[in-house]
């Protein structure tokens, strides 16, 4: 256990056996507070306006109005979608940062029976084969990394992350494919007229309905690690895999299965955003967020009702810090910054939790 | 006609980001730490880069002088070196120091990298008020892009081999260098050594994490020269925001296809250029959608190269095998 | 003993670890030019007191003389400086590299060359008789050629005192007597070795001296040539103890699972069970008695499915007679056929529970597929584990702690008590006390043996023999993956099964 540091004063860093959930949440309390207090130095060396304007300003980027309340939402809702599909497969200790590709492959599905059936079909069945589609489409580009790791072990980090680029360039392919009108590069609003494919509007509230999708999916993902069989095998799996196979669990069956939960629901995500929301296609739909979500579930220690608050705080300061910037004449990018902060210091704050760092008297 | 001679310079031009970038993550492999930040590292050694000779074209243009060749190379190369210095030493910190998952810590900084040279970039922009979303560093593009006297004067071969700036000839001695650094020397041993197994290495003596440290900064450095290559060189000294793409990513897929071997590299570095950029040179008609199937190449053959190596499981062609892991001594 | 001067000499060394003394002031002494072997069951402190010589731990008090300077050794380094070299039983080696890029790494000693290196490796392996082809990849070698590699790593950094920790535990006998050649040849050179053993064959065989080491005291001081098998047994196991275990009779003893011709290889290639027959019986406690490693991990592991079988045959036999082969199945599968076999593996916390999981999900692990429905029953685990913890007396703070946090005891308890309350047919444990105190080992004793007045047929792997012999019905020895012997319970003695277990025994 002794770490006797080179220059001798002996601090010792030592793993806590324990530590109390309120102490743990105290210490991502301080960390969150320390981070923002640098985005407020960064904030204020690029502005020079008062810190208490520019946190009104943060604030009101998400709940100014309620159009930017309902945006903020939905933005939460597909973000916390894509974490939630992160989770099961992180928890199993399988590194899927192929989210990104996950989501766009799952628009791709959506799109194409959107484009190719609509108007062909009744409207309800366009959106069930879009919706079984994307599903399907997702499920297989998570499939294939964990079966080629169940298999032969290969690498599924840099397995998945290179799916995220097949998958949007086969975007681009098809956005070429479908381009409207041509030449422009552009797939366009799909169905602008007819609507086809296009999922119903609940109300006046055109993300409500997102929004409801993401808090059922929370309900489910939450069930589904904490009280189901396969969610129990899943944990087992990513603790230690030679006790999985003790007491009988089929080590690379659950791996393919989950893995095939977590694709399908970025695939859903992927259905959400083409038919629920932005009802076309772009090779940048996804946004990023398929990395994004991998720091959302990461920060919330993969606990469903966790990322809900992780998501949050992400949606929101990138919001406010996307309102700073235009009300200040700042770069819109100026949120990444600022998010990117917020995230180091909040991965960064884990080690606290983990460890203690004690002085000891001269170790041997 | 497919045009070689046209083909092959703009491919090794293409090239030269995606192999610093490569060199420098495969010796950061080599550590054993998976930096998925080097592709916000890249962004960084950029538009540091960038930063520093647009306040030294500035300065000139303020006093009325013309270019100083040495400073106008020496000033972004420093800077550069020093952003991504900077990020190759937030990652270690935050990986080797504070024990962080090191495939977040690499996403975050990506996320964060990017960010930082969009928003610098867009804030120049805004600063020289001009009505295209670029800036333009002609000067210091001009030093970085000069090519050999004689490089006009020798026909194909000149244009072939003699056509390109000092810093892509530095980018293939790089990793030339790194390569017989990795193979042939006492560190290149140790270190390949700490990221293969870093128990073993530290009950041999080696310091793990000054090794971690040292290869992870000297890669964040490679890369963001890269970064600086695309700008100053490859795109004229224009920088404009998100114009450097996924190259990153594409450096990083370069590690996995090269097997880990910067030598390698070199070539590979070219063909995944060459594909970058195939689609330009390939009559496809009406079919302008087929070029995106070309830019998917590159990323489907390394899939290819990570199932095959993994089913033949030989070992020299296997990730370093503490990759990604932390290492920790007291959790023997 | 001679009037020459030790090269090594320990003197009066005591270690603790917390409440338990590894070593009570325990004294050796090694010459230039001897080899001596250190004896002892497992848990006598012989690697415990090598570890203090190379540097890994510190003594809590004694002196530690170099040839004749009183020196002291804070790291592996101190000792290799000192010319002490250890090689320990878990190699430190890159595999992807070479022999030499292994030998050499971490030193620092001017022009890096790699022929150079080679070339003095070789030299090296010529000197003392060594087979080793210092450009070949570690991944491409045998135990024994590793082996190899790590004592040249010594002798290249011109070590002459060398110490060895159950060298031969990996190795086939060709390999072994190559090994002792090599021996016998640095020995002529001059060096001094010490190896660590509980074989007497080979004590026999190779060293001038044997230093008896029992529950961390020094027993004993022995030529090897003016000794035996017999005396050195004597020394090592002790007089055998009272325990007074319980040993009901054994009531409609028939056979369960019946092992036929049983042979296992390890990943490596090295048998680890070489045609073990014998049968495991209802309503009785089969103890296994053998030197650790001698195949009792791959017995029980082979039993339960976790291991891959070359040749052989295991048949379960239920109530009714029904058989069904167990051979070439995986766990799930064995559990589908509706064999109820509960097995305690030696590796708690690596195989046997979650440490990061409390409690009641560790209960869980067996129960878990049971009830219909995609969800999980907690209800039962939970109570369950409530069971455990009050009739074994379980010290936690709580159901929802995870058992890392537990003492060892602890999570023995929390494991024999889940196995048990599966109601198995076939109980399987290893090691079932190992770190228990008195009491809570009589607990686990005690519920073995309700579990075989039940009827289930119950194995004991053991390493105390006095256990072993009041305990259980019958014993199996096994000596290097092979069965040395079949025992009855009430008759042996302590020395029989002493003896089989070193292989020197009668009939197998």
């Amino acid at each position: 256990m002794k770490n006797k540091t080179k220059n001798g004063t002996g601090l010792h860093i030592v793993k806590r056996a324990s530590i109390s959930w309120y102490k743990a949440m105290g210490i991502r309390a301080i960390a969150l507070v320390c981070a923002i207090l640098v985005c407020a130095i960064v904030t204020w060396a690029l502005t020079r306006e008062s810190p208490l304007e520019v946190m009104a300003t943060i604030f009101g980027g998400s709940f100014a109005s309620q159009r930017r309340f309902w945006v903020m939402m939905q933005d939460l809702s597909v973000l916390l979608l894509i974490s939630l599909a992160m989770a099961p497969a992180f928890r199993m200790k399988f590194w899927n940062i192929g989210g990104e590709g996950q989501v766009m492959i799952g628009c791709l599905a959506t799109a194409a029976c959107m484009i190719t059936l609509g108007n062909r079909l009744p409207n309800g069945l366009v959106i069930l084969l879009s919706l079984i589609s994307a599903v399907i489409a997702g499920g297989i580009w998570g499939l294939i990394p964990a079966v080629c790791k169940a298999k032969w072990n290969t690498n599924e980090t840099l397995f998945t992350l290179m799916m995220n680029y097949v998958a949007i360039q086969l975007c681009a392919y098809f956005i070429i494919l479908w381009e409207k009108p041509k030449g422009s590069g552009k797939v366009g609003i799909i169905n602008q007229s007819s609507h086809a494919g296009w999922l119903p509007v609940i109300g006046r509230y055109k993300y409500l309905l997102t929004v409801i999708v993401a808090a059922a999916v929370t309900i489910f993902i939450f069930c589904y690690m904490k009280y189901s069989k396969h969610g129990y095998e899943l944990a087992v799996v990513g603790e230690s895999q030679n006790t999985a196979r003790y007491v009988g669990i089929r080590v690379g069956r659950v791996i393919v299965r989950t893995m095939l939960l977590s694709g399908a629901v970025c695939g859903l995500t992927g259905f959400m955003l083409v038919a629920g929301s932005d009802h076309t296609i772009t090779t940048t739909l996804a946004n990023g967020r398929g990395f994004t979500a991998v720091l959302v579930a990461w920060m919330a220690k993969f606990n469903p009702f966790g990322m809900i608050f992780t998501s949050f705080l992400i949606t929101f300061m990138s919001k406010g810090a996307g309102e700073v910037a235009t009300n200040f004449n700042l770069n819109e990018s100026f949120s990444d910054i600022l998010t990117s902060i917020i995230i180091f210091f909040l991965i960064g704050c884990e080690f606290f939790i983990q460890y203690r760092i004690v002085r000891k008297k001269e170790a041997k | 006609m497919f045009n070689f001679v046209a083909f092959i310079p703009s491919a090794v031009k293409q090239s030269i980001p995606l192999l610093l970038g490569s060199t420098g993550e495969t010796l950061t492999e080599k550590s054993g730490n998976l930096n998925l930040g080097i592709p916000g590292i890249m962004y960084v050694g950029a538009i540091s880069g960038v930063i520093g000779s647009f306040f030294y074209e500035n300065h000139l243009t303020a006093v009325n002088a013309s270019i100083n060749p040495i400073l106008g190379i020496a000033i972004p190369i420093l800077c550069s070196l020093l952003g991504s210095l900077l990020m190759g030493l937030l990652y270690c910190f935050l990986t080797v120091n504070l024990r962080a998952n090191q495939n977040v810590t690499g996403l975050a900084m990506t996320t964060f990298g990017v960010g930082f040279g969009n928003f610098f970039g867009g804030s120049l922009i805004k600063l020289t008020g001009s009505d295209v979303p670029s800036i333009s560093l002609r000067a210091t593009s001009g030093c970085f892009q000069k090519t050999l006297p004689f490089a006009n004067k020798t026909g194909v071969v000149g244009k072939l081999l003699f056509s390109y700036g000092f810093l892509a000839y530095t980018a293939i001695i790089i990793a030339i260098l790194a390569a017989l650094f990795l193979r042939k020397t006492r560190l290149g041993l140790q270190l390949r050594a700490v990221g293969e197994n870093p128990g073993t290495a530290d009950a041999a003596g080696i310091n793990v994490s000054k090794y971690k440290y040292i290869a992870t900064c000297v890669g964040s450095m490679i890369a963001g020269l890269g970064g600086l290559y695309y700008v100053m060189d490859y795109a004229s000294g224009v920088w404009s925001n998100n114009a450097f793409g996924d190259r990153g990513w594409l450096a990083i897929a370069l590690v996995i296809f090269t097997v880990w071997r910067p030598d390698l590299s070199i070539f590979a570095s070219i063909l995944f250029g060459g594909l970058y950029i195939l689609y330009l040179y390939i009559p496809t008609g009406t079919n302008m959608a087929i070029k995106e199937i070309y830019k998917m190449f590159p990323y489907l053959v390394t899939i290819a190269v990570l199932i095959i190596m993994s089913m033949l499981n030989k070992k020299e062609n296997q990730p370093p095998a503490a990759l990604g892991l932390p290492y920790f001594r007291e959790d023997r | 003993m001679d009037n020459k001067q030790p090269a090594v000499s320990m003197r009066g060394i005591t270690k603790t670890f917390g409440k338990v003394v590894a070593n009570d002031h325990v004294s050796i002494d090694i010459y230039k030019g001897e080899i001596l072997s250190l004896l002892g069951e497992n848990g006598s402190g012989k690697t415990t007191l090598m570890n203090m010589l190379s540097g890994i731990y510190y003594p809590d008090s004694g002196h530690i003389y170099i040839n004749g300077r009183e020196e002291f050794i804070h790291s592996p380094k101190d000792a290799l400086d000192l010319g002490i070299g250890m090689v320990h039983q878990h190699f430190k080696l890159v595999d992807v590299m070479t022999a030499t890029e292994n030998i050499i790494l971490g030193l620092n000693e001017g022009k890096f060359d790699l022929k150079a290196a080679s070339k003095r490796i070789s030299e090296i392996c010529d000197r003392y008789g060594f087979e080793l082809d210092p450009n070949q990849k570690i991944y491409d070698m045998s135990v024994s050629q590793k082996q190899t590699v790590e004592i040249v790593k010594m002798l290249y950094r011109k070590a002459d005192i060398l110490i060895l920790d159950e060298p031969t535990a990996v190795l086939t006998p060709q390999e072994t007597e190559r090994l002792f050649d090599v021996l016998r040849n640095m020995k002529k050179d001059g060096k001094a070795i010490i190896i660590i053993t509980h074989k007497l064959n080979e004590v026999l065989e190779i060293s001038d001296w044997v230093d008896i080491l029992n529950k961390g005291k020094f027993i004993g001081n022995l030529k090897t040539s003016e000794t035996n098998t017999q005396e050195m047994t004597d020394m090592m196991v002790g007089h055998a103890v009272k325990l007074d275990i319980e040993r009901p009779e054994p009531k409609d003893a028939k056979p369960r699972i019946i092992v036929k011709g049983l042979t296992v290889s390890s990943a490596d290639g090295i048998r680890k069970l070489d045609d073990v027959s014998f049968d495991i019986r209802s309503g009785e406690i089969l103890g296994i008695a053998g030197i650790s490693g001698s195949g009792q991990r791959e017995l029980l592991e082979a039993i339960a499915g976790l291991q891959k079988i070359d040749t052989g045959e295991i048949t379960y036999i239920d109530d009714s007679g029904k058989k069904s082969n167990l051979v070439g199945e995986d766990p799930e599968a064995i559990a589908e056929m509706g064999v109820a076999l509960s097995f305690v593996p030696e590796d708690r916390l690596g195989m046997g529970l979650v440490g990061n999981m409390d409690l009641t999900d560790n209960m869980m692990l067996r129960s878990f597929r049971k009830g219909k429905g995609p969800f999980t029953d907690r209800k039962i685990p939970q109570n369950l584990a409530k069971e455990v913890v009050e009739e074994l007396s379980v010290d936690t703070p709580g159901l929802s702690t995870p058992v890392r946090r537990l003492s060892g005891g602890n999570v023995q308890k929390v494991l024999v008590g889940r196995e048990i309350a599966s109601n198995p047919t076939v109980l399987l444990t290893a090691y079932a006390v190992r770190g228990l105190d008195i009491n809570s080992s009589y607990v686990i004793y005690d519920l073995m043996n309700r579990q075989k007045e039940k009827g289930v047929a119950v194995v004991y792997v053991g390493e105390d023999l006095d256990v072993l012999l009041e305990l259980a019905d019958r014993i199996l020895v096994l000596c290097g993956g092979k069965v040395s012997g079949i025992l009855d319970g009430r008759t042996a003695n302590k020395n029989e099964v002493g003896l089989l277990m070193t292989s020197l025994g009668g009939a197998s």
